[in-house]
């Protein structure tokens, strides 16, 4: 290793990998059960804690909450209304248990000082069934000033950045880690480590390529790490062909939820259709889940896509005639305007709490939103297994509720021992969202604390396999050293290819050949064939990665992440033979849903010492009727 | 925009190990120049307009230009962030001005206690989280079996 560089020895019975919602609820559960049982936690974030993670910006709205305190909903209900939105592909028994543990998740974020809406009664104001209005600008300084109360600011480390974990037969020893400030290099052993670094971003090309290619709907810093350190651990992963395109306000991105569900607003094509009448029988194909309410957000994108494609858009929400159909309820004119004055602020609101870029976008359109309409479009294709997409690592179940199949010893462990996942690092549980994603990390706080307890003999691994993982962390720094005097040009050379270059390189790739927004998210086996011909020569290229300095070393790594989530999403898109969620992607050569062949998961493994890929077919087991 | 350092502002956090522009971008793209002593946004087309940088500019010495490649000139969004509430100000393109003052927190800064004042139990083998059922609001923790 670079003799520049120093190492840097943590040893942790518990380590927590990420910032976000998932690891903030797991520092804080974890914390409380290893103080009681005299065990330690560390937590790695490679920004710092306060604004790191998807929330980093705020939100406007808590989507997961059920009020089983006030009998608003079932568990059940949850589990159906997941199960639907995924056509059928869930793990219910993830699901529910994320569930029954996320309200005492948003009772906690009150208390801590979060400010939720009430109504004249004291109850929580609803957006939708199960969403919740907030003043969330604070939201992730809230929550991480819990979590950093309860962990101890000596046992948490910001601006590390994760390369790679460490693992010896079939066990989690610790991961790697980069400064992003100083020449350090972290080795971190824990006899339990908890995977939390949130879904990927850019692997796809994203609509926006000049200065607003920042602007993706999820955060630029979502970079593929939670695949890459499951897959390269050898972890089972599940529904990586399960990304997610959102619909939101073109080009800035601003969530559309509070206009469909609270202003109740009617989106309609460039001739005035109301797409979901239009397009309506459309919905009969994919019996049961597309007869059902609430329509799967596929399918609510398949529906308007069918319009874009047909070159029926732009797609309007119809901002304006939704306001003035809220205030016209109120008779006295005095109340009136000041409802609308209301809600007014509660439609800028839900764009500054979370997506400012929006807000200036129609300041600088002239856009007032009870004036007129805004346009709306699908974005590019993310990978977010807390949203209405499932990507993430095939964990087990909870004993009391999992199918015996679904359970191996220790809640949302994953099939590597000592090695948990949450948030979007865990698959096949959909719609966890901020709260869920929180509440699921404090399940896996919880149960990576009785792992280690029950588990107490540290994981023993050869000092050349640390060594060796320490060397592949700063090899693009070498690369760059070696061959940056040939050219004149810091970017241009025969010998390395720049991080920047080379996430063009994969999410060109991505685009074309496995069914991008150029595509119209369209593909097929031999577009997937090529793609991953080309995949391979990327994979061999990023070994000539060059860095100039800890920026760019880290942005290369984050490259490396986003990869290997590629790779993983093209062999499991290929392998399903079916066009199951249309509106995420589709295949041109199996055109229908296929139930009698295709309603079961599709899970890959990688190998990590035989550098080789199993696609395996998994049965889904219900547990609600 | 991307965010970008007003020049005769940015006083570079006053020499200190880290301005506070660099500690807070989750992802780290400000930067301080040593010889200049001003910040600097390395990579804006990396740059999420997420204003963390903007509201902690301890000079107001940041703001955001709307992303080149879709946003028309002449409007700006201003964040001016206290320690209970948040006040922005929306200029338009065409001069039209907007104010609104939202909540942040209930609650004093640093004052989040984890357990939230909820009942603690002690059984590491039962499903039950350190604050349920009692943070949840209902009897006991629901179960399938």
């Amino acid at each position: 290793m670079d003799a520049n560089f120093e190492t840097v020895e943590v040893k942790t019975d518990v380590l927590i990998l990420g910032g976000g919602m998932a690891a903030t609820g797991a520092a804080v559960e974890a914390a409380y059960w290893a103080k009681k049982n005299n065990q330690t936690v560390a937590l790695v974030d490679k920004a710092a804690m306060d604004r790191s993670g998807a929330v980093a910006m705020g939100l406007s709205a808590i989507n997961q909450y059920l009020g089983l305190d006030r009998e608003k909903n079932t568990i059940e209900q949850y589990v159906d209304y997941v199960r639907r939105d995924l056509m059928g592909v869930t793990r219910e028994d993830l699901v529910y248990n994320i569930a029954r543990h996320v309200d005492g998740t948003v009772h906690l974020f009150e208390k801590w000082g979060l400010p939720i809406w009430k109504d004249a009664d004291g109850n929580y104001v609803n957006e939708g069934r199960w969403q919740i209005m907030i003043n969330g600008e604070s939201y992730k300084i809230i929550v991480s000033e819990a979590a950093k109360n309860a962990l101890g600011t000596d046992n948490l480390y910001e601006r590390v950045f994760i390369t790679e974990p460490l693992v010896e037969n079939g066990k989690i020893a610790g991961a790697i880690g980069i400064s992003t400030r100083e020449n350090k290099v972290y080795v971190f052993r824990a006899k339990a480590v908890i995977c939390a670094m949130g879904g990927a971003v850019h692997v796809f090309r994203p609509r926006s390529t000049g200065e607003g290619l920042g602007r993706s709907w999820y955060p630029p810093f979502n970079t593929g790490s939670s695949a890459f350190f499951t897959i390269k651990a050898g972890a089972e992963m599940t529904c990586q062909e399960v990304r997610f395109i959102p619909i939101r306000f073109k080009d800035g991105y601003g969530p559309v939820g509070a206009w469909f569900l609270l202003f109740k607003a009617k989106a309609t094509n460039a001739f005035g259709e109301n797409y979901f009448v239009t397009n309506g029988e459309e919905l009969k194909k994919y019996a049961p889940y597309g007869t059902g309410k609430p329509i799967p957000a596929c399918l609510r994108n398949h529906l308007g896509m069918l319009d874009l494609f047909a070159g029926k858009g732009p797609i309007y929400m119809h901002t304006a005639e939704a306001i003035q159909a809220i205030a016209e309820g109120e008779t006295d004119p005095k109340m009136a305007k000041k409802k609308l004055k209301e809600l007014e602020s509660e439609a800028w609101e839900d764009f500054l709490d979370m997506t400012i870029s929006q807000a200036l976008l129609w300041a600088a359109q002239n856009i007032e939103p009870e004036k007129k309409e805004s346009e709306i479009a699908p974005c590019e294709p993310y990978f977010i297994g807390s949203h209405s997409g499932a990507s993430g690592a095939w964990v087990s179940g909870p004993e009391d509720l999992a199918p015996k199949d679904y359970f191996w010893g220790y809640e949302h462990m994953t099939t590597i021992k000592g090695l948990f996942a949450a948030g979007d690092a865990s698959g096949a549980s959909s719609h966890k969202f901020s709260s869920g994603s929180h509440a699921e990390g404090r399940i896996v706080g919880k149960a990576a604390v009785k792992y280690a307890l029950e588990n107490p003999d540290e994981v023993k691994i050869a000092d050349a396999k640390v060594e060796a993982a320490k060397t592949a962390a700063l090899a693009p720094l070498v690369t760059w050293e070696k061959h940056q005097a040939l050219s004149s040009d810091p970017n241009i050379n025969p010998n390395f290819i720049k991080p920047r270059d080379f996430m063009f390189r994969l999410q060109k790739i991505m685009d074309e050949y496995a069914g991008g927004v150029s595509m119209q998210f369209t593909t097929n086996k031999f577009l997937l064939d090529r793609g991953m011909e080309l995949m391979v020569m990327l994979k061999e290229d990023s070994e000539k990665l060059a860095a100039e300095d800890l920026h760019e070393l880290s942005r290369a790594w984050e490259n490396i992440h986003r990869m290997w989530q590629a790779e993983a999403h093209i062999r499991t898109v290929l392998y399903r033979e079916e066009t199951r969620w249309p509106g995420y992607y589709y295949r041109a050569d199996f055109t229908e849903m296929d139930e009698k062949n295709w309603k079961c998961f599709v899970n890959c493994i990688y190998d990590p010492e035989k550098k080789e890929w199993e696609m395996v077919k998994r049965e889904i087991l219900s547990i609600v009727d | 925009m991307p965010s970008y350092v007003i020049t005769e502002k940015c006083d570079g956090c006053k020499g200190q190990d880290k301005t506070a522009c660099q500690y807070i971008c989750p992802n780290d793209l400000m930067v301080l120049d040593t010889d200049t002593m001003k910040a600097y946004n390395r990579a804006p087309d990396m740059c999420w307009e997420c204003m963390c940088c903007v509201k902690m500019c301890p000079q107001q010495a940041m703001d955001v230009r709307g992303y080149a490649d879709f946003v028309p000139l002449g409007a700006s969004v201003v964040p001016l962030r206290g320690s209970e509430d948040i006040m922005w100000t929306i200029k338009f393109r065409n001069g039209v001005v907007k104010r609104f003052k939202f909540p942040i927190r209930t609650t004093a800064e640093g004052a989040a206690v984890p357990s939230g004042g909820y009942a603690e139990h002690a059984d590491i083998n039962s499903a039950a989280l350190a604050n349920e059922p009692e943070c949840i609001g209902i009897g006991a923790l629901p179960t399938t079996k």
